[in-house]
């Protein structure tokens, strides 16, 4: 491997490590005070359990190891423990890095999740729905996506809109629907508790976005350079698109609408980070912070409790971001294995795949996902009881107190 | 011996405190409350869902008076925290049967 690639892989990979606390900051600003380090433990335990699930089992299974590359559906079990695998072959370390890298892609997905169910999920609930739906669900639909059925037939996605956002936000509205409403929602309020930890967050994740969509270009090329200058522009145009449509709509600018706004465009260019360029990439933005200030709204008109919106960012944004791959992919820069868009000179085949891709993820997440969950609602409890609703889940589940007022 | 309390703006509070200091006042207790009154509260929109926030932060200060000195320190407190539009606050006046100051043992006028 080149030195310049590998450093530039794990520069990456520890910028999408550094993102998983930073969505916990972001999600745990928008709970409320004595939920929240229940909602940053959601997001830390995915830190714990993750990696370990990964080097073990997950990665062998996702069949990422170029030896798994004829098979369409699931990985092997060749690898399990990274047997085989080291520095001292001819690749100097270069699948063992990418390994890493796509580890770190693994700990954020199931992370997203969280946001959905805040407030009232059990932790020891929490605990094993994280590894058994990481095997379950993230894995498959990352072997499909990368190098498996769906992207053979010529579906793109450059750093996981499909495999990571689309997947990780159905998979919250299948949560929320098992596990039912916040007592209280809708009639109640429940606005964040923390709004400075909610852009701090935003900051941090924007910041380390880099490392993932940049990263994936999987090492230090031109690839990766668009990748990185498309995560700068769309991430800006989605925040003004939001922060304005909420100044027209509302009345005000608001923190919370320029946060979400970044948010949904960094989702958005996600899956064409790499293969869009020009001015495509503001368009994306724009779309994408449009749109999903309205999806936002739709839990309300359908009473789906999606507590912090995982739905209405991660799944509409990335499902905005992947079929406009379909207009915007722009092969003549990026390479003729990418299939055009239609505003460049392609027809509609490759909305079409991009619509097939997602179409299968939706699906196939969605009821997995119901199962996992309906399996623990009727095993250990799914939701915690009443009282410690009331009383916050910080107190009842991890024994802390986020904020003491005095001493 | 009364006791004044006084609900007021928390922005009013340095403005309140110096006239009191000026008016001779040696001491006030300050609690940061909330609640409404005709004001009421206030509403927050957040990802386009309207929050109502029934409570609104106020400031209550309470002094300890002379019989005699009682009136002329409602009058500096409602002079100073007046601004003319809703939720300015209140002060009222209760009777302080007994006061003793901790370190010396003295009391009531001799405790103010």
């Amino acid at each position: 491997m080149d030195t310049g690639d590998a450093a530039w892989v794990m520069v990456s990979a520890a910028l999408v490590l550094f993102m998983t606390p930073g969505l916990a900051l972001f999600y745990g600003g928008m709970d409320r005070t004595k939920n929240v380090l229940n909602m940053l433990m959601m997001n830390f335990w995915c830190l714990l359990i993750v990696p370990v699930v990964w080097v073990v089992v997950g990665y062998s299974l996702s069949g990422q190891n170029p030896a798994d590359f004829d098979n369409k559906f699931l990985g092997s079990l060749d690898f399990i423990g990274l047997k085989g695998m080291g520095i001292g072959g001819e690749d100097g370390g270069a699948l063992l890095i990418t390994m890493v890298f796509l580890g770190m892609f693994a700990v954020i997905t199931p992370a997203l999740i969280s946001g959905a169910v805040a407030d009232r999920m059990k932790f020891s609930a929490w605990a094993i729905f994280v590894p058994v739906w990481l095997l379950l669900v993230f894995v498959p639909v990352f072997k499909w996506v990368y190098g498996g059925w769906l992207g053979s037939r010529g579906s793109q996605d450059f750093a996981g809109g499909t495999a990571i956002h689309v997947n990780a936000g159905i998979a919250a509205l299948a949560m929320v629907l098992v596990i039912g409403k916040r007592k209280g929602w809708p009639q109640e309020g429940h606005p964040p508790h923390n709004m400075p930890m909610v852009m701090l967050g935003t900051g941090i994740l924007w910041f380390g976005w880099f490392g993932f969509n940049a990263g994936s270009a999987l090492g230090a090329s031109g690839t990766a350079i668009q990748a990185f200058l498309n995560t700068f522009v769309a991430a800006a145009a989605a925040g003004l698109a939001w922060a304005v449509t909420e100044k027209l709509r509302d009345g005000h600018f608001t923190n919370l609408g320029a946060a979400s706004g970044i948010v949904a465009g960094l989702v958005a260019i996600t899956p064409g980070a790499g293969f869009v360029s020009g001015m495509s990439p503001l368009y994306i933005g724009l779309i994408a912070g449009v749109v999903c200030c309205f999806a936002v709204g739709l839990k309300t008109k359908f009473g789906y409790d999606d507590a912090l919106d995982v739905v209405g960012v991660h799944m509409v944004g990335g499902l905005v971001g992947s079929l406009l791959i379909g207009f915007f992919s722009s092969p003549d820069y990026f390479g003729t294995e990418n299939k055009a868009g239609l505003f460049e000179g392609g027809g509609l085949g490759l909305l079409g795949e991009q619509a097939l891709a997602n179409g299968a993820t939706l699906i196939y997440s969605f009821v997995v996902t119901t199962l996992i969950a309906l399996a623990l609602k009727h095993t250990i409890g799914i939701r915690v009881d009443d009282e410690t609703e009331q009383n916050g889940l910080d107190l009842a589940e991890h024994a802390e107190t986020a904020y003491h007022g005095t001493n | 011996m009364k006791l004044i309390t006084t609900i007021i703006k928390p922005f009013k509070l340095d403005d309140v405190k110096a006239a009191l200091k000026d008016a001779g006042v040696q001491g006030i207790t300050v609690t940061e409350v909330q609640g409404f009154g005709r004001q009421a509260g206030h509403t927050e929109v957040y990802r386009g869902t309207e929050y109502t926030i029934d409570f609104v932060p106020k400031v209550k200060l309470e002094v300890l008076a002379d019989d005699a000195d009682a009136d002329r320190i409602i009058g500096v407190i409602v002079e100073t925290a007046r601004t003319g539009k809703i939720g300015d606050g209140k002060v009222w006046v209760t009777d302080a049967g007994h006061i003793v100051r901790i370190r010396t043992g003295e009391l009531d006028s001799d405790a103010i």
